[in-house]
């Protein structure tokens, strides 16, 4: 039997000074194998092609089509209709400004947090791209590799009550980034440094624990596992600390 | 890029601090809970717990006044988790809306519960300190008769309801999260600790009851003779 699905989209151009937030409704004939991406193309083609909404990879591996899926962030090129009922509502993720309809600009917000978090690898010496590089330890290197994983998808910033209540959170995404330089061996910084730039309420110390990023991450990170061992890290540095600031930042 | 500015030790001693006053205060409640429910064992049972606490096995007399010192002390911590429990409260309209709308929308176990340990934080808040300071201020009628006529003559029992639900679900919830906060556990972990948290609040909260019910029994009994104190039965004079 196939199913008839009804999809409750919402409709919006914050460019367009008349248009008003509302949820459209559109009807389809569920085929075997079908995700939300195959779903909005065929809308697109075949009944709207106003409608806005963000694919490139269709893999789980860009990031871009990341959305409320009837109130739950998720992907959705790799959601199928068949796990969700025959009422599919579609709402662009919250917390990130809205380009249009579905399409929000997760990237302007990834940017934002990675230039406050300083998320990119800090090395003492100035590389030398003619030497051999220095060998790191293979389940070292299968530690980073693992957390380089994520897609800046945006799910676990729209699945966290803490981001949505206080904006400067800077989310799951933002200590894990932390976390993968803090192991990468190359990363010439300590917990010193990394305590200035997460020891706080808008850091790993705002964090409640509610864990829907770790419900959520399509890319099934270890977030929880990795928050709590950069609370004990930060915790720890935040005891030694002592008022004594350190003063060797990078 | 502009250079890091340190948040200093502060946040992280904070959290730290809100973390152990709320594991000190859940664990204190457990064993509090057992001791209360002595009664159960009979009046003679819970009559020498009390006297235990004032220190009446220790120094052969009962000093009312350790009571007082130690409700003091569980005061203070009460007061300092509240305080730092209170940064994390939704403040703004927009945040109360945020937090809804999410909560609505996640259907999520963990997002839910913290709404729950906001509330029902926020109610003990407003009813512990009446126990505290009775505690405080009148150590000395904890015993069988005299927390009986408390309970029943002295209506407290409405309270001590309240503050028994309240009291269990908030340390449920507030001992679970504080093992995902500070623990890495697995996802299998995760729900055996949640099956373990749920365990344990039916437990007590089970425990709670048939030991508030007994007070009542025995304060509904003892009503005629309210206000007298309690002799354990090898005190008593044959009359
Ligand atoms: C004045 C009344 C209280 C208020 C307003 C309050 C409020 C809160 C709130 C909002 C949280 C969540 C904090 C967070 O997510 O970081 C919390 C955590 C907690 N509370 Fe309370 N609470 C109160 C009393 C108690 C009592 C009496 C107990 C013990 C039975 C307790 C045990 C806990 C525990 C174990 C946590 C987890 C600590 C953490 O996450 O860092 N609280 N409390
Ligand atoms: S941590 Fe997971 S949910 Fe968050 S941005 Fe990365 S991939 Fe997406
Ligand atoms: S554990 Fe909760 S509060 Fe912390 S980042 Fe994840 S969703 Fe947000
Ligand atoms: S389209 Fe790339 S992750 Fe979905």
């Amino acid at each position: 039997m196939t199913r008839i699905l009804d999809f409750d989209i919402l409709r919006h151009n914050p460019r367009d000074a008349a248009s008003v937030p509302r949820l459209q409704r559109y009807r389809l004939a569920e085929t075997s194998g079908m995700t939300l991406f195959i779903a909005l193309t065929r809308i697109r083609e075949e009944l709207d092609p106003g409608v806005h909404f963000d694919f490139v990879c269709r893999a789980a591996v860009c990031g871009s089509c990341a959305m409320l899926i009837n109130g739950r962030p998720g992907l959705a090129c790799r959601t199928l209709t068949a796990t969700l009922p025959a009422h599919i509502r579609l709402l662009p993720l919250p917390g990130f400004a809205l380009i249009a309809d579905l399409s929000v600009d997760t990237g302007r917000w990834m940017r934002v947090m990675s230039e406050r978090l300083h998320a990119w690898l800090h090395v003492a010496t100035a590389v030398d791209l003619d030497a051999l590089e220095t060998r790191m330890d293979p389940d070292r290197a299968e530690a980073v590799y693992e957390l380089d994983r994520c897609i800046e998808c945006g799910c676990c910033v729209a699945a966290c009550g803490t981001a949505q209540m206080r904006p400067d959170f800077v989310g799951a995404v933002g200590m894990i980034k932390l976390a993968r330089f803090r192991l990468d061996p190359r990363d010439a910084r300590d917990d010193g440094d990394f305590f200035d730039l997460l020891g706080d309420d808008d850091g790993v110390f705002g964090c409640m624990s509610l864990l829907g990023c770790q419900d959520v991450c399509p890319k099934s990170l270890s977030l929880q596992t990795q928050i709590a061992h950069l609370r004990w890290a930060m915790a720890r540095r935040g005891l030694a600390k002592a008022g004594a600031d350190h003063g060797d930042g990078i | 890029m502009p250079a890091p500015v340190s948040p200093g030790p502060w946040p992280a001693r904070l959290d730290l601090l809100q973390s152990a006053t709320g594991l000190f205060l859940a664990l204190f409640m457990w064993l509090h809970m057992l001791f209360v429910a002595s009664i159960l064992f009979g009046t003679d049972a819970m009559w020498r717990v009390a006297r235990f606490f004032e220190g009446y096995y220790l120094f052969g007399r009962s000093l009312p006044w350790l009571v007082s010192l130690f409700v003091a002390v569980v005061f203070v911590l009460f007061a300092v988790h509240a305080g730092l429990a209170l940064r994390k409260f939704p403040s703004h309209w927009r945040q109360h809306a945020a937090y809804w709308r999410h909560m609505r929308g996640m259907r999520h176990g963990d997002t839910t519960s913290w709404l729950a340990q906001v509330v029902t934080g926020f109610g003990v808040f407003f009813l512990a300190p009446v126990h505290l300071y009775l505690m405080l201020t009148h150590p000395e009628l904890i015993g069988p008769y005299e927390s009986a006529d408390r309970v029943w003559s002295g209506r407290m029992w409405p309270l001590y309801l309240l503050l028994l639900l309240l009291v269990e679900i908030h340390a449920g919830v507030g001992l679970y999260r504080l093992a995902v906060k500070w623990l890495a556990v697995g996802d299998k972990a995760r729900m055996r600790l949640m099956r373990l948290k749920w365990g344990f609040t039916v437990f007590f909260i089970a425990l709670g009851l048939l030991t508030l019910a007994a007070y009542v029994r025995l304060g509904i009994e003892h009503a005629p003779h309210a206000g007298e104190p309690y002799l354990p039965t090898w005190q008593r004079t044959l009359s």
